[in-house]
This record gives structure tokens, C-alpha cells and sequence, in this order.
């Protein structure tokens, strides 16, 4: 089987959130960057279950910048065979779903898996996208994936419950908690990795349909009101009278 | 020129987030001087009542093939009827279903789109909508540079009004594509509002001690019609079932009121929960992170505070 993985940075997740003065930009100075946490523990490690069971192999694909390697090294060190990495700044999802599926279009994949969503966009579309783009079936949000000789059985979380499917052929997937367990890298893995094939792919030429304009930060809390713990009366009231969402 | 809103149903019924997405659908509509057409796929009932939320035309195309959801198949016939109406806006809920159509329309129509929106569009400086980001540590304004655009309308943003009247469901002929996806098995809590859509949540953690104890917590989200939930590692732990995970790695909500008991707050926890209306948190430990992010908070045993509270909302709700 040959497996996509699709690995996005992003800052993790107690990184302080500060822009600009002119409130455009993220600023990333202090800030610590990691693969994002969907893309890794999930998506990941489910392909590399995969291949431990059926044989194939693991591609780890970042679009970003030369800066973006040491997460790509990552995913090496937990047992993807090689690496591609576009060489361009994610610029919205639209433009690096388009690169995604480019260079997937070339390469025939089983199945390429991507996480729920990034971390700090939190916007759950390249993977949509990338399948559309190249005309395949897209399951989201999926917490379990079963192989059978011919057939894909992917468990998917929907509101209040799950979703169990089964789909025929090449497929694009959305990794959501419980499909697969965190991995950690050992000794062997992260020497391996420096040896594994890292290629560096141009971008294509493609537009993009959205921009971030400005950002700004959500209305804090007032402060916490304590209440008398023998007058849950009186919290009702505020519920009701104060906060009026009772 | 049209707003085309995609009306989700379940078990045969219109979502609440449908409502929501049609009166939003009709803001948007009003403000860029095109109709609001509501779309629903499958063998529905009731629909004309989208028109009573804002719909200036109702289309269904009911064949029982689109009953069962696959992104693909769905995304074909939407972009058909979008092809159909000339519309410019897609909008769409912020659910699983939602979010899968999202990046697939996006590509499919070459239009910008924008997930998890939070207000209105301004058309000031072009095309730009709010939307939250960094797990609700930041909001982001996004510019869409096509002429098509496409939106997922995060879930409890607006109360959807009656501001219309019900209207006659049309019919409209498309090419169903066939699926390569069959869904064997759909399970689902029946009975109660899921996470993403309820209004009133009352959550729990690891203070509870053990999942025998969730008798109070579920008492309480009955008194106030609530829907329950639980902090992660009560998930993992196994005392509560996956899906009433909120969180980072879990469901993210945005309730009017969020009812944490037991639960200490850590950031990926307020990932989750932090753009929720009104917090209250109920802890033993005053030090609990929590508490910065309450509106309200009772320091105490909530093997104690719960009870009180469930017995005061019950008096509450007799007065009424």
C-alpha cells in the first residue's frame, strides 16, 4: 500500500497568541512550532500501523519553507520511509491543498491521510479539498480504520455519535482522536532519519482565493464572581437575571 | 443572484443548525441584494418551515440515495444547483457534514472559502468574514478575492427568528453520481441534543471520582435540559463515552452556558469550551485554572454544590 501523509506545522498548543502592532501578522519570535498534533499522532502513526501490517510505504508531504525540515525529520524518525516537501509558504488552505494534490496526482496513493484540522488555523478544509481535487472519496473525522482485501471499514465521528462506513478504492482521510496512539521517536528512528530521502519539490503556479486581513483577540472575561457554595439560589438567579442564558 | 444555505437534516428533520444557517443565509442575502435559497438533500420532511427562518425559496431533491451522506456525491448535486441559481455565497453548518462539503465545494467551485464563521460579512474592504482561530485564542478576518465563496457558520452564533413565511418546496432535476461509499452503521445517542448544537452543557471531570458518580451531573443537565460532557482524561479513562469529550482533541462547543464541575481547566480543556457564552466553574481547589476563565465560580465539594444547584434550578423552574 502506498500512503500520503500530510504534515502541517504549527505553533503548539500553550504557545501565547500576540500579533503585530498593526494587528496583520502572528508574531513567532518565542514562539515554539511542532507538527501539528492531529497530523502526528493520529494520521501518522495509523499509515505506519498500516504498513507494519500490510507492507508499503509512508510518505510524510509538508508544504512550507526550508525552516519546516526539522518537522519533516520528525516524521521520518517515527518510521515514514521518505519525504516531500514543497517548497513554498502555506498561504491558505485552497493554495496548499492545490500544491498537495499536484504533486498526489503524479504518485497514485492508496490512501492519503491528513489530521481533523491544524491547531491553529483549526480550519478542517485542505483534506476536503486535496479529494475533490482529485476526484476521490473523502472520509472525515475518522477515529477507526480497518482494511479488508478490498475495502476500507473507517469508523467516523459525528455529532453525538459515529458513522461506520465502508469505502472502495483510493481515498483521502481526516484523522480525528483514537484512530491510532501517540508515538514516541527512539534512538534508532532519529539516526535513521537523517539518511532518509528528503526531496524538495518547486510549487506550482496557483492562485490565491483568501486572505487573513487582521487579526484581533476575543473579549476577555470580566473576572470571576464567586458565589456563596450554600446559595446555589442565588447562582440561578444570575443565570436567569444577569447572564440571562436560563 | 442567490445565497445558496445547504439545510442538513437528521433522521428525516431539519438540524436546528439549519435554521441558524438559513437566517444567516437571509442576512447575507438582504445585505448583498440576492435571494436566500435554502437546499436540502434527501427524503426530509417538513422543510417548508425553512422559509419561516428566512428562505426566499426552498429547493429538495428528494431522492433516498442522498439520505445517506457522502461528501462526493453531495458536493456534485450542491454544485449543480449552486450552477442552477447562480449563486455567489454557499453557506454551510460547522459540522461534521458541513466541514466535509467546505474544502470540497471550495475546489470544485475555485471559490475562496472561510470555515467556522462568526459574524456577518462586511463587503467595506471586499468580501471579509470573522472567524475564530489558534482554539479560540485569536479571531482572524479573512478577505475572499473570488467571486464565489463558500462558509461554514460555527454552530449557536446566531438565534435563528421567524422572519418569514413557509414557502412551497420546489424540485429541481440533477445527476446523482454513484458512491463509492456505503455506510453500513450509523450510531447515535438518541434522545438528546448532540454537543456541537446544545445550548446548555454541564460538564465534568476528574473530580467526580469514578463514573458511578455521574448520577448528580446527569440530573442537573435534566433538570436544565442540558446535554452532558467530560474532560478528557475521563474519556480515556473510559467512565464516559468518547463523544462527550470537550477539548482540544475532542469536541470543541460554543454553548450559552457551560457548566464545569470538577474539572481543573487546562489549556486544552478551555480549547475546547472557551468561547462558550457563560462559564461556571464548580471546584475544590481554589488554585484551579479554571476559575480565570469563569463568569461564575463556587468554590466547594460538587458532590455538595451539584445536588444544591440541581435542587435550585428545579425551584427555579417551577416558579416560572
Amino acid at each position: 500500500m502506498k500512503l500520503l501523509v500530510c504534515i502541517s506545522k504549527t505553533p503548539e498548543t500553550t504557545a501565547k497568541i500576540a500579533f503585530s502592532d498593526d494587528k496583520t501578522a502572528f508574531i513567532k519570535d518565542g514562539v515554539q512550532f511542532i507538527m501539528n498534533p492531529y497530523d502526528e499522532w493520529y494520521a501518522l502513526v495509523r499509515a505506519l500501523e498500516l504498513k507494519e501490517a500490510n507492507g508499503g510505504t509512508v510518505t510524510v508531504l509538508n508544504v512550507g519553507p526550508s525552516s519546516n525540515d526539522i518537522i519533516i525529520r520528525k516524521g521520518l524518525a517515527l518510521g515514514a520511509d521518505d519525504a516531500v516537501r514543497i517548497d513554498t509558504d502555506p498561504q491558505s488552505a485552497y493554495y496548499t491543498a492545490a500544491q498537495i494534490a499536484e504533486y498526489a496526482k503524479e504518485n497514485g496513493y492508496d490512501i492519503i491521510l491528513f489530521g481533523k484540522e491544524t491547531i491553529d488555523y483549526n480550519g478542517s478544509e485542505v483534506g476536503a479539498m486535496v479529494a475533490e481535487m482529485l476526484n476521490l472519496p473523502f472520509a472525515s473525522y475518522v477515529s477507526k480504520l480497518e482494511m479488508t482485501d478490498d475495502k476500507a471499514i473507517v469508523s467516523r465521528d459525528i455529532e453525538g455519535g459515529v458513522e461506520v462506513s465502508e469505502i472502495t478504492g483510493a481515498f483521502v482521510l481526516s484523522a480525528a482522536k483514537g484512530l491510532a496512539e501517540q508515538r514516541i521517536a527512539n534512538m534508532k528512528g532519529i539516526m535513521m532519519s537523517k539518511r532518509k530521502p528528503l526531496k524538495v519539490v518547486p510549487p506550482s503556479d496557483v492562485e490565491n482565493p483568501v486572505s487573513v486581513t487582521g487579526y484581533s483577540l476575543p473579549q476577555g472575561k470580566l473576572g470571576v464572581k464567586m458565589l456563596d457554595p450554600e446559595n446555589m439560589d442565588e447562582l440561578v438567579r444570575l443565570l436567569h437575571e444577569e447572564a440571562k442564558v436560563i | 443572484m442567490a445565497v445558496l444555505v445547504y439545510a442538513e437534516t437528521q433522521g428525516n428533520k431539519v438540524k436546528k443548525a439549519a435554521l441558524e444557517c438559513v437566517f444567516y443565509g437571509k442576512k447575507v442575502a438582504d445585505a448583498e441584494g440576492a435571494e436566500c435559497i435554502a437546499l436540502v438533500l434527501g427524503s426530509a420532511n417538513g422543510v417548508e418551515e425553512l422559509g419561516n427562518y428566512g428562505a426566499d425559496r426552498v429547493i429538495q431533491i428528494s431522492d433516498a440515495s442522498l439520505d445517506q451522506f457522502d461528501s462526493m456525491v453531495h458536493t456534485s448535486v450542491i454544485g449543480q444547483v449552486v450552477d442552477a441559481t447562480s449563486a455567489q455565497t454557499v453557506i454551510l453548518a460547522h459540522s461534521s457534514t458541513g466541514k466535509s462539503l467546505l474544502g470540497r465545494l471550495s475546489a470544485k467551485l475555485s471559490a475562496g472559502s472561510v470555515s467556522g464563521v462568526i459574524d456577518v460579512p462586511s463587503y467595506e474592504n471586499g468580501f471579509t468574514v470573522k472567524k475564530s482561530v489558534f482554539s479560540g485564542k485569536a479571531i482572524a478576518e479573512f478577505k475572499v478575492k473570488t467571486d464565489k465563496r463558500v462558509l461554514t457558520l460555527s454552530g449557536n452564533s446566531f438565534k435563528p427568528e421567524e422572519i418569514g413565511t413557509r414557502v412551497d418546496v420546489e424540485h429541481m432535476d440533477v445527476t446523482i453520481p454513484t458512491s463509492s461509499v456505503k455506510v453500513i452503521e450509523v450510531k447515535r445517542e438518541e434522545g438528546t441534543v448532540p454537543l456541537p448544537e446544545a445550548e446548555l452543557v454541564v460538564s465534568a471531570g476528574r473530580g467526580m471520582k469514578g463514573p458511578e458518580n455521574w448520577g448528580i451531573i446527569e440530573e442537573l443537565a435534566n433538570e436544565l435540559g442540558a446535554t452532558t460532557a467530560c474532560s478528557r482524561p475521563v474519556a480515556d479513562i473510559g467512565w464516559r463515552p468518547h463523544h462527550e469529550h470537550v477539548g482540544q482533541t475532542g469536541v470543541a462547543i460554543k454553548p450559552n452556558l457551560y457548566i464545569a464541575a470538577g474539572i481543573s481547566g487546562a489549556i486544552q480543556h478551555l480549547a475546547g469550551v472557551n468561547n462558550s457564552k457563560v462559564i461556571v466553574v464548580i471546584n475544590k481547589d481554589s488554585e484551579a485554572p479554571f476559575f480565570k476563565a469563569a463568569d461564575y465560580g463556587v468554590l466547594g465539594d460538587l458532590f455538595e454544590v451539584v445536588p444544591k444547584l440541581t435542587e435550585a434550578v428545579k425551584k427555579f423552574k417551577a416558579g416560572l
